[in-house]
């Protein structure tokens, strides 16, 4: 299992071809962090993770993790999925029915053996708050619950790499931002690469630190998740659900106002009060339709949130009438979405300074 | 006592034929049962028909051509005799592998519907968590199909007790050796000694009862996977 | 004329077809197929009646004519069962008659291994005997009788291996898995000779008549053929046949 290639890194290439469908990615990911697969169903990002999983079977292949090879056609090389030291979380739980909870940590974790268990049980069953579920049967658990379950099991095989498949995508909102939080703690307190299959916006820029953008088979972007959601020629692929991706600090709040100031680099923006202390971080989405331009700053207008920004670059949007611009806040990359009329009113050209009016952020955590 | 000596010998005889020959069935039924569920094979077709013809077969086509080929010049019959077990017909062994071919498609059918019903998804997850095909099988699919090893094995063990046509053509009828219960009730009535027959006919029904509502009851529960 | 006229007429224009008396509807115990076939033909070229034949088991044909079925003439391969049909009042009275008498033979399909003796009985040198099962089937019992008179029965007990029917019991000698059996001659026999393998003609007195018997039905009391199909079963060309079949009547 060993290898030249470079540590630290997932390389990743699949060549397959279904009747109707075709994969064919080139992939190197960072060796940590959350890395977000992200796309339209379809796009074969699923796939993609079955392939890395071992359980489907590229006709030419190659893949390594973190410096182990663990497939290469050319060399006839295939570990099965039962050998590649990784963890998944299917979409929906598949939890084993006739075994417990409990039953169902373990069977993943007898079969790792000791020396290499790097993963603390009572760490982990206290990580998904799963402490009191340990006994019942999956079919009297809720699907949060569940998949709580199921994301322990994985993790307590200390898999050098978490596969998750849409792992949100069976619950409804409720049970959603019940999980969140778990798996941003995840994120924080395990040292574990995941790769993270998802076709929501919201998750994957509350989630992933670097993103793949696929379509029809094949990777339109890859890169850090502020830069790739940034770009102009992504959002065609993302349409209304363009935006970006800011990472701000809670500065202070006002009780009078019930509001929460927040701050980033090249500004600031008020929001409705946030339960998080001062000082901590929270990410928070703008889309492109939520943004609007004005060459002055307004006056008497019910909008808070105006932040100075630079015209970079104009690009074409979804549909004929708009067009996406993109704005440099201080160093803060935003996005906007307005129409092609405006736009030529405004007289719209790289290096023009202007105002940014934000109508709604959407708040990650 | 309404049952004779020889009544006695053949309701013992054919309870013991049908515990080995579920036993066999269950032995060999298994990784064929397995086979068909999850080939892609072409020859999926071929070999699930041909588990499927004693169902569709009289029972004395099957028990000719096992006549025949079991016997001093077929090829079977040749194999064992050339192992020095001699022959097959009328003797014990031979009711046994008749019975396992008669039988096969009543418990590779039940097991291959469980296998089927499990589907990829719980092998994908064994495989995520290291286990290997063969600890997959026993740790997870087994007890997954478990309603399906219950329902070939009282399927199993009850058509071979009812077993008739092919016990007539290659059993001989020999007390203690191979007079099953079902042979029994044909000579009675054959002989129209109408009231042992009822004896044991009527037995027969009962047991048929009983199993059916074994079986029926056991369906009541089946987990399902999620 | 209307169409439903016209379909009226051809219907009843069909219908005396089937009852015509120069149908005859023949039950035959399956042993005696190949003789009843040759029979009827000829019975049919000289007569101009037409003979339909269903072939079964002596008890299965019993059931069905007990059952209301269209029977004319039963032939039975035995003689128990048309005098219970008589005792039931289910033939025409003083109908019943002895067609043809079977004969048991000692058979192998090896050649050479039955001696014209029947002594590879006495040296007891094979593993399974044949034989049909005595309780319901007459060359079954018969088969007996001759294991008795030659003071067998105990000897052979543990090689006998039974066919719930004559067929069977040659079945068992024919693929070789009995190396011997009882069967009915007719089932070895064609045209004055054995067919194939060995065997042993045992002699009449050590064994009871094997009769089988027919009846005309009452079914049949009104059918003129019926009548002229027993006529030629007791004629000489069907004792020619019959005969042929390694019968005797």
């Amino acid at each position: 299992m060993t290898d030249s290639s470079p540590a630290g890194q997932i390389l990743a290439r699949f060549r397959l071809a279904w009747p109707g469908f075709e994969l064919d990615v080139d992939l190197t990911l960072p060796g940590r962090g959350v890395t977000a697969l992200f796309g339209h169903s379809g796009s074969g990002k699923t796939t993609c993770l079955r392939c890395v999983a071992g359980l489907e079977r590229a006709g030419e292949s190659h893949l390594e993790v973190n410096g182990e090879r663990w497939q290469d056609s050319a060399a006839g090389l295939f570990v099965p999925a039962h050998r590649r030291a990784l963890g998944y979380v299917f979409q929906e739980a598949s939890l084993f029915p006739h075994l417990s909870a409990r039953r169902n940590l373990e069977y993943g974790l007898r079969r790792v053996r000791a020396a290499q268990r790097r993963v603390d049980w009572d760490h982990v069953v206290k990580l998904l708050g799963i402490e009191h579920l340990l006994e019942r049967l999956p079919g009297t658990l809720s699907g949060g619950e569940r998949q709580r379950v199921g994301i322990a099991r994985a993790l307590l095989t200390s898999p050098r790499l978490l596969l998750m498949d849409e792992p949100l995508a069976a619950l409804d909102l409720k049970r959603k931002n019940e999980i969140l939080p778990y798996l941003e703690r995840l994120r924080e307190e395990l040292d574990i690469p995941v790769l993270y299959v998802s076709h929501s916006p919201d998750e994957v820029a509350r989630l992933a630190d670097h993103v793949v953008l696929l379509d029809q088979g094949r990777v339109v972007a890859q890169g850090g998740l502020r830069e790739t959601l940034a770009r102009l020629d992504l959002p065609t692929a993302l349409g209304e659900d363009a935006g970006v991706v800011v990472e701000s600090v809670v500065a202070e709040h006002d009780d009078a106002y019930h509001l929460t100031r927040l701050t980033f680099p090249g500004g600031e923006v008020l929001v409705a009060r946030r339960p998080e202390a001062p000082g901590q971080r929270l990410r928070f989405r703008v889309h492109a339709r939520d943004v609007s331009l004005a060459l002055t700053r307004a006056e008497g207008s019910s909008i808070t949130n105006l932040l100075p920004a630079r015209v970079e670059a104009l690009a074409a949007a979804d549909t004929p009438a708009h067009v996406l611009v993109r704005l440099d806040a201080g160093g803060t990359p935003l996005l906007a979405r307005i129409t092609r009329r405006s736009a030529d009113q405004l007289g719209l050209a790289p290096g023009l300074p202007l105002w940014a009016q934000i109508k709604a952020v959407a708040l990650l955590g | 006592m309404p049952l004779s000596v020889h009544d006695i010998a053949a309701i013992r005889l054919t309870l013991e034929l049908a515990s080995l020959t579920t036993l066999l069935l269950l032995l060999i039924g298994t990784p064929i049962a397995w086979w068909l569920a999850r080939t892609r094979s072409r020859l999926k077709g071929p070999v699930g028909a041909i588990v499927a013809l004693p169902l569709v077969l009289p029972p004395t086509v099957l028990g000719f051509y096992l006549l025949v080929t079991m016997g001093p010049h077929g090829p079977v019959g040749q194999f064992t005799q050339s192992l020095g077990l001699g022959t097959l017909p009328f003797t014990f062994a031979g009711l046994v592998v008749g019975s396992v071919f008669y039988s096969m498609p009543f418990v590779v059918q039940p097991l291959q519907n469980a296998f089927e019903a499990i589907g990829e998804r719980p092998l994908e997850v064994a495989a995520t968590l290291r286990a290997g095909p063969w600890d997959t099988f026993f740790s997870v699919v087994l007890p997954l199909a478990k309603p399906g090893f219950v329902t070939a094995s009282i399927l199993g063990f009850a058509h071979t007790v009812g077993e008739f046509g092919v016990v007539l053509m290659i059993g001989g009828n020999i007390p203690g050796v191979t007079r099953t219960v079902s042979v029994q009730i044909f000579d009675h009535v054959e002989a129209m000694e109408y009231a042992q027959a009822h004896w044991l006919a009527g037995g027969m029904v009962v047991f048929s009862f009983f199993v059916l509502l074994a079986l029926y009851s056991s369906r009541r529960f089946k987990p399902g996977f999620n | 004329m209307h169409p439903v006229h016209r379909f009226c007429t051809a219907l009843l224009l069909c219908l005396p077809l089937t009852a015509v008396a120069d149908d005859v509807q023949v039950a035959v115990a399956a042993n005696f197929t190949a003789p009843i076939k040759e029979i009827a033909e000829a019975f049919e070229k000289e007569t101009g009646h037409r003979v339909v034949t269903s072939l079964g088991p002596t008890g299965g044909l019993y059931t069905q004519i007990k059952n209301g079925a269209p029977f004319e003439v039963f032939l039975s391969a035995d003689d128990g069962t048309p005098a219970k049909l008589e005792s039931e009042g289910e033939i025409v009275p003083g109908s019943r008659f002895t067609y043809a008498i079977g004969k048991l033979v000692l058979w192998s399909a090896q050649p050479g291994y039955v001696d014209e003796q029947g002594e590879v009985l006495k040296k007891n040198d094979f593993k399974h005997l044949s034989i049909a099962n005595p309780k319901t089937a007459p060359y079954g019992l018969a088969a007996t009788q001759v294991l008795d008179k030659l003071g067998l029965s105990e000897n052979v007990r543990p090689k006998l291996v039974e066919g719930g029917n004559i067929t069977q019991a040659y079945q068992f000698v024919a693929t070789g898995n009995a190396e011997l059996g009882f069967v009915a001659l007719s089932q070895v026999y064609k045209d004055g000779e054995i067919t194939g393998g060995s065997a042993w003609r045992v002699p009449d007195a050590m064994y009871e008549p094997i009769r089988q018997d027919a009846v005309i039905l009452k079914k049949g009391a009104d059918n003129p053929a019926a009548q002229a199909l027993v006529d030629y079963l007791k004629g000489p060309q069907a004792a020619k046949v019959i005969a042929a079949y390694g019968y005797e009547n």
